[in-house]
């Protein structure tokens, strides 16, 4: 009895303390993170909590870009680092709250590879960690039945979805993250890009998307949006995911840093977990650049706290992303990780086949986020048939325009 | 009264509202008026993973932070921000009034910019929901005032919960619930057999949903404040009604209305003030495409990966326009009952 007590209470201590600890890393001052919350960031986040000697706070939210500009203008601010990828560091860049990280980088970056660090000018402002693309997953046992090679091209993907749903395995067999707001957007940048479009009239805040390209691409996401769950413009990455998990749909476009978790999370029913697969973005219209955009994510340190927090932040940072991190077998799967070190998984299939194929990364221009903005508002009416494609956009580029002048990048 | 009595009588609460009411609101005002400068742009080489160095553009961050330590407010722009497409839209508005023959083409196109169309079903529910909520709770009220006091408590807790469920918890469950595989949602697909319809998908469904829990929230409150009402109710005349042979139609028309209807003013202040500013339902139902408000106007404009503070300033500022345009015949007529009374 005594000896089952003592097992049992090692075994929790292992569980506790088993976790491989990486060679010391000791800090001095205060280290408060805020991030998004996908799985590779709490890794990250969990990895700067190793650090000891003072205290470190992680929040780690999907909505952490509401709250991470006004949580670093202040003096001193209250987070001292915060996870960011090329669509949000240019809210930091343009308040000012995030500082140069050349000195830190010489004096304890060693292990980063050239790649990792994001050169802005002259100065470098973040350490990239992940990459990250949308790209296809399909389960093949869907695709095998209809007798369909795995897409290549939305075209392609929109006949599958017309045999899927004529075989009367699925009804609405296409996923996709279409809620209303951000997501629409991103899966019109996509589109548009996928296109040839180009969002601003160049070296110019002028909108461009009230295009052909812009039309042709809300065109096709009609098209693609008639084989959707009707209740499309309310379904976020999550809401798309837990479709696909329950075996509803056979053909999205997803996130890579989704791509290991499709089969692990809850619910899976067994059809996905033995045949979810994944493949590179596709293209549309006969281009060749892929309806997709290139991610990277990152951190960046504070500007408004001291040079002792600084250098604990960036010591912290640097042991959350230690190339012996990249042995544990589960960190591994959860990223496409620019760490050195890592070997790319099955799951990374995707955002590696992404960069192969030169997507676009997303702009990463000081008032790009307004006009995402103004997608996300704007396309739900197109979407839901209550206007025109052309007239959609240019509500989209009168709306992105009093927003630009507002913040003085139109006059 | 001695003046100075008075004074230190009410300063603590007048330092209180300067401070959390008055001040706040200045803030706002000032806000509005004000936009953040010229952005000064420069090229720069840009280097990112995958893809290399590029030539991008960037904000000049000594300029700007030049410009900003010179004039902190931002430059001031009047009423501009009020004016632009995404408030009032005075031009669009003129345009679309001259371009247009019927009233039916001037309604479309209005409902095409934002803030009317946020306006048309922020007063669709505010006028709705609002005469809703006070029906449902006196009838609850009246209801429950009535039920043996053995069951009383338990019926006022269960009565209580909409109210006490937060908001966007409550939202959310509806919505989970007509969602296309949620149990109402499926029922609907069921019943006209159309594996396609989805309530979510409607704009006319989504309004009704957001009106329903409109009133599902809100009647509690209404029913609260009525049945404490109902406890003071003068006993004396209701005997004297009842002796003098008045139905129960009558007792309510003519004594517990009568003398409930302070209340019904006070509840009809308050349900026409925050239904004004309907916010959580809209997040909670993903509605956004169907159904805005000025409210969830300032949730956006914050919550871009861009902030537009001054935007969300002239939208605060416009509602608390709105709110006191809608309160002011309540306001008008109980001050004239006040001076009546005097």
């Amino acid at each position: 009895m005594m000896k089952k007590l003592f097992y049992s209470v090692a075994f929790g201590f292992t569980l506790l303390f088993g976790v491989p600890v990486f060679a010391g890393c000791e800090i001095s001052a205060r280290v408060s993170i805020v991030g998004n919350e996908f799985p590779a960031i709490q890794t990250v986040g969990a990895g700067a909590q190793e650090c000891t000697g003072a205290s470190v706070e992680t929040n780690l939210t999907s909505e952490h870009q509401k709250i991470n500009v006004p949580g670093m203008q202040g003096n001193p601010a209250e987070y001292t680092s915060a996870i960011i990828a090329n669509s949000s560091i240019v809210a930091l860049m343009n308040e000012d709250v995030i500082r140069p990280l050349d000195d830190l980088v010489a004096k304890y970056g060693k292990g980063l590879q050239k790649s990792q660090l994001i050169k802005i000018g002259d100065n470098i402002m973040a350490v990239a960690f992940m990459a990250n693309a949308q790209h296809l997953m399909y389960r093949a046992d869907v695709l095998e039945e209809i007798g369909v090679e795995p897409p290549k091209t939305y075209e392609d993907m929109l006949a599958a979805a017309k045999m899927i749903r004529d075989k009367g395995i699925m009804e609405n067999p296409i996923g996709g993250a279409y809620a209303a707001g951000w997501n629409l957007a991103q899966e019109f940048n996509n589109m548009f890009l996928g296109y040839g479009g180009s969002h601003f009239k160049s070296g110019s805040a002028q909108p461009n998307v009230n295009s052909d390209a812009g039309v042709n691409a809300l065109n096709m996401m009609k098209s693609l949006s008639e084989y959707m769950n009707p209740d499309f413009l309310t379904h976020d990455s999550n809401a798309t995911n837990a479709e696909y998990r329950a075996g509803n749909i056979a053909l999205l476009n997803m996130w890579g840093s989704r791509a290991a978790s499709q089969t692990t999370a809850e619910g899976v029913i067994d059809a996905v977990k033995n045949n979810h697969s994944i493949a590179g973005p596709m293209t549309v219209g006969g281009g060749s650049t892929p309806a997709s955009t290139l991610w990277w994510d990152g951190w960046t340190v504070a500007k408004n706290i001291s040079d002792a927090e600084a250098e604990a932040t960036f010591i912290a940072m640097m042991n959350a992303i230690h190339p012996d991190k990249m042995k544990d077998e589960k960190i591994r799967t959860q990223a496409v990780w620019l760490i050195d070190g890592y070997k790319p998984t099955d799951a990374a299939i995707g955002v590696f086949e992404a960069a192969k194929m030169s997507t676009t990364p997303y702009p990463m221009l000081p008032y790009m986020g307004l006009l995402h903005t103004a997608l996300g508002n704007e396309l739900a009416d197109f979407m839901q048939g209550k206007e025109s494609a052309s007239q959609a956009l240019s509500d989209v580029e009168a709306a992105y325009s009093a927003a630009a002048k507002e913040k003085g990048f139109l006059n | 009264m001695r003046h100075s009595t008075f004074f230190w009588f009410v300063l603590p609460t007048a330092t209180a509202m300067i401070l959390f009411i008055a001040l706040p609101i200045i803030s706002v005002l000032l806000q509005s008026v004000h936009a953040p400068h010229q952005a000064v742009l420069v090229e720069v080489e840009t280097c990112t993973p995958l893809v290399g160095c590029t030539v991008e553009t960037t904000m000049d961050q000594e300029a700007t932070k030049a410009l900003r330590d010179a004039q902190p407010l931002g430059r001031f722009v009047g009423l501009d921000i009020f004016f632009d497409r995404g408030h009032l839209a005075v031009n669009e508005v003129k345009k679309i009034i001259n371009n247009s023959n019927t009233w039916n083409e001037i309604f479309t196109q209005l409902s095409n910019l934002p803030f009317y169309r946020a306006m048309a079903f922020t007063l669709t529910f505010t006028f709705v929901v609002t005469p809703f909520v006070i029906i449902f709770g006196f009838f609850i009220a009246i209801g429950v005032n009535a039920i043996s006091s053995y069951f009383k408590g338990l019926v006022i807790f269960f009565s209580l919960l909409p109210f006490v469920v937060t908001q966007l918890i409550g939202a959310l469950v509806l919505f989970w619930m007509i969602d296309s595989r949620g149990i109402l949602g499926s029922a609907v697909q069921w019943i006209a057999s159309d594996p396609n319809l989805s309530l979510k998908a409607s704009t006319g469904v989504m309004w009704l949903s957001l009106i329903i829990y409109g009133i599902w929230h809100a009647a509690p409150f209404a029913f609260v404040i009525f049945y404490a009402g109902l406890q003071t109710l003068p006993q004396d005349q209701i005997e004297a009604a009842k002796i003098d042979g008045a139905s129960r139609y009558q007792q309510i028309r003519y004594i517990v209305i009568p003398h409930l209807f302070p209340l019904i003013t006070f509840v009809a202040l308050i349900q026409l003030m925050d239904n004004f500013r309907v916010f959580e339902p809209i997040v909670g139902f993903n509605a956004s495409a169907h159904a805005q408000s000025l409210s969830w106007f300032i949730f956006n404009d914050l919550g871009g990966e861009t902030r537009q503070l001054s935007s969300a300033a002239a939208s605060s500022v416009l509602t608390i326009i709105g709110v006191s345009i809608l309160l002011f015949p309540v306001l008008l007529r109980t001050w004239r009952d006040f001076r009546e009374q005097t």
